[in-house]
Order: C-alpha cells, then sequence, then structure tokens
C-alpha cells in the first residue's frame, strides 16, 4: 500500500467552500506525481455538497462531524486532522491559505513533528520531492523551497490553482465519523458579518480606491463600479490610514495581498507596497491623473485622467455591456 | 501577570528588494530594518494588558546584535525587559519558535504577543508554533481583545468578517492592524530604555524544517498603455476588458 496524502477541505455553513476544490485539484496532481493514495477529510456538521466532489478523480472521503464543530475550533479540528493522520499514515497534508488554513496548519504541524509551507503559488515535483513556490516580502521577491521534514503540509494560495473537473464522475467513498467529545478548549462562538459584500481576499474582480478620491464621501464611486463589475471594494493604505475605509479593505504590504483576475486602481498612486500586494493579478486597470503614477509601470490598460470624470462613465458603459 | 512580546527585526516595508549573491536571502545593503509593523500592535496590546492586570511585559527577539534596536524600541514604548536570543544563522519559523517557546517557559508567562505576520517571510505561522510547542491556546489575527479572570474572548478578522473566538489563558494572541494603536516612544521612555541592559542569551539549538533552495524575482509585469486621458477612452477600455482580458 503506498502513503497517503490529504486534502483537507473547508466548509462554511454547511457548505463547501470554493477553495476546497483548489485543494482537491492540487491532492489528485500530487498524488499522481508522487505515486500516493489521495483522501480528502472535512470537518462540520450537515455537509450539504459533498456530492459536488465527485468529478476530480478521488474518491475517499471522510467527514469528522459533531453539531459543535460547525464553526471552526483551533483545538477541536488541528486534534482531528492530526490524530487521522496519524492513524493512516500520511505523509503530506494540503490545506487552503484561508484564515482557517492558515490558523490551523501550523498547530497541526506541531502535532504531527512536521514542517510547512505556506502560502504556496506554484508546486512542481523533482525527484519525488515537492518544490514549492512562495512570495516573500509581499511578493516582491519569490523563494522556491521544499521541507526536509518526513511529514509535510503545504498551504496553497487561494484562486491560483483552478480546480479542474476531469468530466468523469468517480464513486464517492464517504465516511461519516461522529466525533463524540470534541476538544472545545478554542472555539469560534460567534460569526460577525462584514457591511461589504464581497471580501478582497477572496474576489475575483477588486476595484480600489486611494488618495485620489480625495475623501470618504467620493468612495460611492468606486462602489458603484464594483456593484456592476460583481467585485469586491478595496482601499489604498492611504486611504484607510486616513479612515476613509475599514482595514479589511487595505491591499498592499500590511494589509491584504490579492491576486483576481482583474484590479481597477482608482486614483491610486501605486506605493511601492501597494504594488507589492496586488501587481500579481492577472490585468490591471489604473485610472489617475498624473500620467507618471508608478501605478502605471503595472497596468495592462491605463486612462491618466480624472476619477470624478471616468468612474461614472466606466460604470454605465459596463452596465450597457452587461 | 508575565507577558512576553516576540518581535522581529525587518526591512522597512518601503525598501526595494534587491536578491543577494548567495541567490538565498536579500541583499542587505543599504537597507534599512525596523521593527516588524504588526509587532508594534503586539507590543501596545502588552503594555495595554499590564497596565490592567499589571505584571511584567518581556519583548524577546531571535537573531544577531541588529535585532537589540528593535527590542529596544520595545523597550521605549514602555516594556520592562529585554531578551536577545542570540544567533547568527538564519532561521525557519519552526526553529525560531522553538528558541522563543523554550525562552518563554522558563520566564513562565501566562500570555504571549506577537504580530500575525513578520513582513519579510510573511509565514504567519510562529504564533501559532508557539502556542503548540507551548500547550497554549491561541488566537490569531486579533483586532479586538478581552481577558477576565481566566477567560479570553478574541475577534479575529476572516474572509467576509470576523469570527468571535472563546479561549482561556495560557494563551498566545497573534495581532492584526485595527486592534489599537501603538503608542509613541516618549522621550523619557527613549532614555529609560538606552539605560536598560539586553540580556542575551545563546537561543536553543534546532534544525531548520524548511530548506530554502532559491530566491529569485518574481516576472516583471510588462507596461501596459494608456489608452487616454478622458471619458472618451472608456469605450475602448471596456472593449480591451471583454476581447483581450475576457474578463466582461
Amino acid at each position: 500500500m503506498s502513503d497517503k496524502i490529504i486534502g483537507v477541505l473547508e466548509q462554511r455553513d454547511g457548505k463547501l467552500k470554493k477553495v476546497s476544490f483548489e485543494v482537491v485539484n492540487v491532492v489528485s496532481k500530487l498524488s499522481q506525481e508522487l505515486n500516493l493514495d489521495a483522501e480528502l477529510l472535512v470537518i462540520g456538521n450537515e455537509i450539504e455538497n459533498l456530492h459536488e466532489l465527485s468529478g476530480y478523480g478521488i474518491s475517499r472521503v471522510t467527514h469528522f462531524k459533531n453539531e459543535n464543530l460547525n464553526f471552526y475550533s483551533t483545538s477541536g479540528y488541528s486534534q482531528i486532522i492530526a490524530d487521522y493522520s496519524k492513524e493512516i499514515g500520511s505523509k503530506y497534508l494540503i490545506f487552503s491559505n484561508t484564515s482557517l488554513g492558515k490558523d490551523l496548519a501550523p498547530v497541526v504541524s506541531i502535532k504531527l513533528n512536521a514542517g510547512c509551507l505556506i502560502d504556496c503559488i506554484n508546486l512542481i515535483t523533482d525527484s519525488e520531492e515537492v518544490v514549492a513556490t512562495r512570495p516573500v516580502y509581499a511578493g516582491k521577491a519569490l523563494v522556491d523551497a521544499k521541507l526536509k521534514s518526513e511529514i509535510k503540509i503545504i498551504t496553497i494560495r487561494p484562486n491560483v490553482f483552478k480546480p479542474k473537473s476531469n468530466g468523469q464522475l468517480t464513486k464517492l467513498n464517504v465516511t461519516v465519523k461522529d466525533v463524540t467529545s470534541p476538544n472545545l478548549k478554542s472555539k469560534v462562538v460567534e460569526f460577525k458579518k462584514s457591511e461589504g459584500k464581497l471580501d478582497v481576499a477572496e474576489a475575483d474582480i477588486i476595484v480600489s480606491g486611494g488618495r485620489g478620491l480625495k475623501g470618504p464621501e467620493n468612495f460611492y464611486l468606486v462602489e458603484n463600479l464594483a456593484d456592476v463589475l460583481g467585485a469586491a471594494v478595496g482601499a489604498s493604505r492611504a486611504a484607510v490610514d486616513a479612515g476613509w475605509r475599514p482595514h479589511r479593505e487595505q491591499v498592499g504590504q500590511t494589509g491584504k495581498t490579492v491576486t483576481p483576475s482583474l484590479y481597477v486602481a482608482c486614483g491610486i498612486s501605486g506605493a511601492i507596497q501597494h504594488l507589492a500586494g496586488m501587481s500579481s493579478s492577472k490585468y490591471i486597470v489604473a485610472i489617475n491623473k498624473d500620467k507618471d503614477a508608478p501605478i502605471f509601470s503595472v497596468a495592462d490598460y491605463g486612462i491618466a485622467g480624472d476619477v470624478f470624470e471616468i468612474l461614472p462613465a466606466l460604470t454605465e458603459e459596463i452596465k450597457k455591456y452587461k | 501577570m508575565k507577558i512576553a512580546v516576540c518581535v522581529s527585526h525587518v526591512p522597512d516595508t518601503a525598501t526595494k528588494i534587491k536578491i543577494g549573491q548567495d541567490e538565498k536571502t536579500i541583499d542587505s545593503a543599504g537597507v534599512t530594518y525596523i521593527i516588524n509593523p504588526y509587532d508594534e500592535f503586539a507590543v501596545e496590546e502588552a503594555l495595554k494588558t499590564k497596565e490592567k492586570f499589571g505584571g511584567e511585559v518581556i519583548v524577546l527577539s531571535v537573531g544577531n546584535d541588529a535585532n537589540k534596536e528593535t527590542i529596544r524600541k520595545a523597550l521605549a514604548m514602555g516594556a520592562d525587559q529585554g531578551i536577545l536570543l542570540k544567533d547568527n544563522n538564519s532561521r525557519d519559523s519552526f526553529s525560531v519558535a522553538k528558541a522563543l517557546a523554550e525562552e518563554i517557559k522558563n520566564l513562565n508567562c501566562e500570555i504571549v504577543f506577537t504580530g500575525k505576520q513578520s513582513v519579510d517571510y510573511d509565514n504567519s505561522i510562529t504564533g501559532q508554533l508557539i502556542a503548540e510547542l507551548l500547550g497554549f491556546n491561541c488566537a490569531t489575527v486579533v483586532v479586538d481583545l478581552k481577558i477576565e479572570n481566566n477567560k479570553v474572548i478574541a475577534e479575529r478578522e476572516i474572509e467576509g468578517g470576523k469570527e468571535v473566538v472563546e479561549t482561556e489563558l495560557p494563551v498566545v494572541i497573534t495581532c492584526q492592524k485595527g486592534l489599537n494603536e501603538p503608542r509613541y516612544a516618549s522621550l523619557k521612555g527613549i532614555m529609560a530604555a538606552k539605560k536598560k541592559v539586553i540580556e542575551e542569551k545563546p537561543a536553543a539549538c534546532s534544525e531548520n524544517l524548511v530548506e530554502i533552495i532559491k530566491m529569485k524575482k518574481p516576472q516583471e509585469k510588462q507596461p501596459g498603455r494608456i489608452i487616454g486621458t478622458d471619458s472618451s477612452a472608456v469605450p475602448e477600455l471596456v472593449r480591451l476588458l471583454h476581447e483581450e482580458a475576457k474578463i466582461l
């Protein structure tokens, strides 16, 4: 029997998150390249869309079930994963680098005496070893790294490893294990949803505003464009430090590093910390009065003009398009 | 209450990164180093916790002599004691966490604060590793914190909102922007910090689990084109987004 690789999936409100399918994709790829048996693991209460896992060539799924585990618990989740990993002799564990994955993976790694590589954006196998590429200095540099520990943990950056169904349905073999007394030394007791509709960390399109908006009262221009695009609203550090926007929207080195398909920078000059956080977006549009602003050095398309004129026009034009 | 704060000494976020000759680390020539920005929130929260419950704030850092500057910054803000766990070699998060955990255990601290990540290697795991090594609870990316008796209630920032975490002391808290406003060091604080002796001891030996093979620059993004200077460029922009980028 070959060694195991486990993909740790994530659910919210009883539904597998999109990032879970990215984990499945990576587990499927690595299991073939390293000749490992693949398994998936999910912790929660009722989970409605487990059947969606059937198109990815992995059949074995273990669902650890308890109503108190619907919400995240560092102690509870880490114990279950570490115990199960020991039981089946897993050599690799793959997590998504979400708020949950980042909290959980290092705790599991100590329990398993494993090393972990965080926020990986590329994984290749070279003589039976995984070499991971991960951004450092908020993406100003990259490192190729590998783990020397016997058991290896990897977290993958969301939105990078797009899930690919192989078109064939695999018969799922789901084992439900009732967890009788989870370790709830620390547990989430409440989720407070923020007002914004979408979070910059998860969005596929982001429209960000900066100092060029001149004040919080003008951010409706950014919000309107975001609305027609189905995008999340982001902000530069200058806009956040001025108190115009909440910190959770900040993109850049002391905010969030993002890689959406489209990033629209409005009235943002492009300080090095900001560029570090967004320049790996697939397409970048910049709208800024100053044609020499550094943001234009990373933008695919730029309009060197007034945001107050261009944003409403762009919003209307896109409305027409849809 | 004995409170530990773990700080790291990192390149200023305005630094342009150049790859060093070894192709594994950055070229540090001309780079200004600062206290890791998220660790400032950790120092502030430690000081506030001490103001409320009494006790002692001990600042710890793993690294070489240069880290003393960052320890002194925390002392100037009001921390009571500084310890440098000395090692001139580069360490990964695991070996940093092991050195810190061992010292924190000897010091008998009940609560540990550190930044949610350090802005050099961006691993965001050291706090959790310390917690698990010590058998402490942990709450990460914290933007609001309440401690009553033994009980800890922390709000952590997650995708789309905040999670309220309930746990107990002893605990490790990793701090996120928004938790507090770090105080400026007063002149008196700066003078007092200069007089404080930073204790130096060798960092506990431990092996790195992560091996860096190569550091490289990301592919430079090719600058695109400026399509116009007013709203007459908007239809062309939308056309490009549709036809070239295939986004709309």
